[in-house]
Formats: C-alpha cells, structure tokens, sequence
C-alpha cells in the first residue's frame, strides 16, 4: 500500500474557476483507510458520497455554503464542518 | 411478498457463497470496481455497456437480456442477488431491469458493497468462470416505467416523487455533488414534484430503513400510498431505489420508474418547470 497524499484526487480537465470543490484525504495513524465519505448540507440532509481511492482521497463538487463531512470507516465514523467557496480548495484532512 | 423474498442481508449472502442456484452479481457506478474486488464468485454486469443501447438512448431489448444474462450464466431458475456501490444505485436499477424483463427471484444485498466493506467481510480479485446458459426473458413490463408524457400527465394528479438532493431540487445544483456540474439544460424540477430523497430510505451504512420507518416517511411527506406514483432522479438510478421501496418493500401497486429523469425532463422545449424548493 502506498502512503496517504494530502489533498484530492487529479483535477486535470476540470474548470476549477467555476466549481466549488471540497476534497481531502482519510487516514488511520497516518495511512490511508477504505471507506466513505459523505457530503450532508447545512441541515443535515444527505447530499453526496464517494468511497475514498486507494491513497485515501475524496473530492466534492458542491456549492458555496456550509458543509458537513461525515468519513465512514470499519470500525469509526468521524464528522468535520467546513464552509466551501467557488474557485478555492477546501482541503480536509480527517484522521479517524 | 415479504421483504426477505426482495431484500436479503450480509449475512444471508456470505451463507450462499457456494450455493449453485445462487449468482451474486455486482453493479456499481464506478464500472472498475468489481475489478479492484468484489465478493466472492459474484459476476458483473456494467450498467453502461450491458444494460444500455449502443447508439439510442434506451434499454437494451428482450433479445439484448437474455444474450446478457445467457452469456452471465444465469438461468431463469436461479436466485440472483444484486449488489453494488453508492447504496445500490446502480444495483437497484439493474434489479428493475431484472423485474422489467420478468426474472422470477431476484434480490438486493441490503447495504450493497458499502456495508459488506464496513463489515471487513472478505473482498477477492478472482473472477469465477460460469457455463454460458439459455435464458428466455419475458416482454418488457411497461407497467413500470414511465416515459415524459406520463410525467407530464401526472402533473397535479398522480404522485410525483423527486428523489434527488435537495439543492438538485431546488436548481441549484444539475448533479449529484461528487460529479462535474453538467447534465440537462435547465436546472428545477416537475411541478407538484414533491422532494424525497433516496438517502431518506436508507441508514448511514447503506442499509434500508424498516418497512414502518419507510411507510411513515412517505405518508410524512403526503405521498398518498393509494395514489399512482411516478418516480425520477437525474438518469433513473437513484429514483429505481425508491421504486424498489414504495413497489417491493411496502407493496404499492402501481409505480414507475421514469428513467428518462431529469437529463431529459430538464432538456425538453416547452414544458414546465419549476424552482426553489
């Protein structure tokens, strides 16, 4: 198993000015961990969700607002807030 | 029916690894995922490639299904058990496909691919070898599937359930937010649509609610149980898990999947739509 990488997967091909983009990685003691991540808005509701690749990313094409992370690994489940704005990273790293 | 007839667990499955009269079969999203893994002795079947016409938009025929199934080595006798990622999205719509076309047993794996890996249950690379089969399919089950003009006459009289997120309901958004921002022409939704989505049916680990947590659900929103319903989403993946709820699970009679969805309702002249929530 190769070691986690900060940030998302490649975004080669993607108009980054136009999206909004929430991405990151999921790791256990500093390596990456198979699971889910799911994308739930401001009031809770389920919006998306994506597995984490094999060196543990995720990414979202969301919308400016406040979000909330929820990781799903065996064994854990961790939430991390965030607040997300068209054309910038937001960069979330949960450790779990 | 009883729910164990459609529905069956982990559990279940991992008993019937080794059952001939059993196919395990893998549908996902991500068509590269059975190659990564998949649950032991399971077969694909690549929504894109195998359920779909090559060059019109519609569903491979009666012919076009039992060359599939046939080639899959699946007997019309056999019980097949679907599954796959994104809380069985895609598995859910292979399973109306299966239901359309008159499969006799066929099932979800309740939580799909995610809470098998949840669980840690065993994941293998090998892929199993079946004996081609004859299978015969039946005509295509119209009574379950919707096209644009019945969503246009179900305007104000039948139940219309959008099962997407709610941003996508609202227009904010054209897709789902783990997907480039591109689909339809216009952003909304079927008026009178009432907003449900699928993630309401199912627990956090892709598991679906109880038959009386779901019927409450429904009836919470004022979708009317005895009323004709007609469900949509964006290409008609994520509404076949709400038919698999409201037509298997608590038994409504007449409901359709409308798998033209919001890709097509979104891109039609003329017709209207509305926005907000």
């Amino acid at each position: 198993m190769c070691g986690a990488k900060a940030g998302g997967p490649d975004l080669a091909g993607v108009d980054v000015a136009n999206e909004t983009i929430i991405q990151g990685s999921v790791t256990r003691n500093e390596e990456p961990v198979n699971g889910y991540v799911r994308l739930l808005d401001e009031n809770g509701e389920f919006t998306a969700e994506v597995p984490t690749s094999a060196t543990g990313q995720f990414r979202f094409f969301a919308r400016p607002g406040k979000w909330t992370l929820r990781a799903l690994v065996p064994g854990a489940t961790v939430d991390r807030q965030v607040v997300a704005t068209q054309g910038e990273f937001t960069e979330v790293a949960i450790a779990v | 029916m009883s729910r164990t007839d459609v529905l069956v667990d982990a559990d279940w499955v991992q008993a019937h690894l080794d059952d001939p009269k059993v196919v395990v079969v893998e549908v996902d999203e991500d068509t590269a995922a059975y190659d990564k893994n998949h649950i032991r002795n399971a077969v694909r079947i690549d929504w894109q490639k195998d359920l779909q016409d090559p060059v019109r938009r519609d569903f491979i025929d009666q012919a076009g299904f039992e060359a599939l199934l046939s080639a899959k080595g699946i007997a019309n006798d056999n019980t097949v058990v679907l599954y796959g990622g994104n809380n069985n999205w895609f598995a859910s719509y292979a399973y109306w496909y299966f239901k359309l076309y008159g499969h006799g047993d066929v099932r979800l794996l309740d939580g799909g691919r995610k809470k098998w890996e949840l669980d840690s249950r065993e994941l293998v690379v090998e892929q199993p070898e079946r004996a081609a089969t004859q299978y015969t399919a039946q005509p295509a089950d119209s009574s379950i599937r919707a096209f644009r003009d019945d969503v246009l006459n179900a305007i104000g009289t039948l139940n219309l359930v959008d099962v997407r997120s709610p941003d996508e309901f609202s227009g904010k958004l054209l897709a789902p937010a783990h997907l480039p921002q591109e689909q339809s022409q216009r952003p909304g939704h079927v008026p009178t649509a009432k907003n449900i989505p699928w993630a309401k049916n199912a627990n956090d680990d892709g598991t679906l609610k109880s038959d009386d947590e779901l019927k409450a659900l429904y009836e919470a929103e004022g979708v009317d149980l005895a009323t004709d319903t007609i469900a949509y989403c964006r290409i008609g993946e994520r509404s076949a898990l709400t038919w698999f709820v409201l037509h298997e699970l608590l038994g409504q009679e007449n409901v359709k999947n409308y798998d033209g969805s919001w890709t097509e309702y979104g891109s039609l002249v003329g017709v209207p739509i509305e926005l907000g929530n």
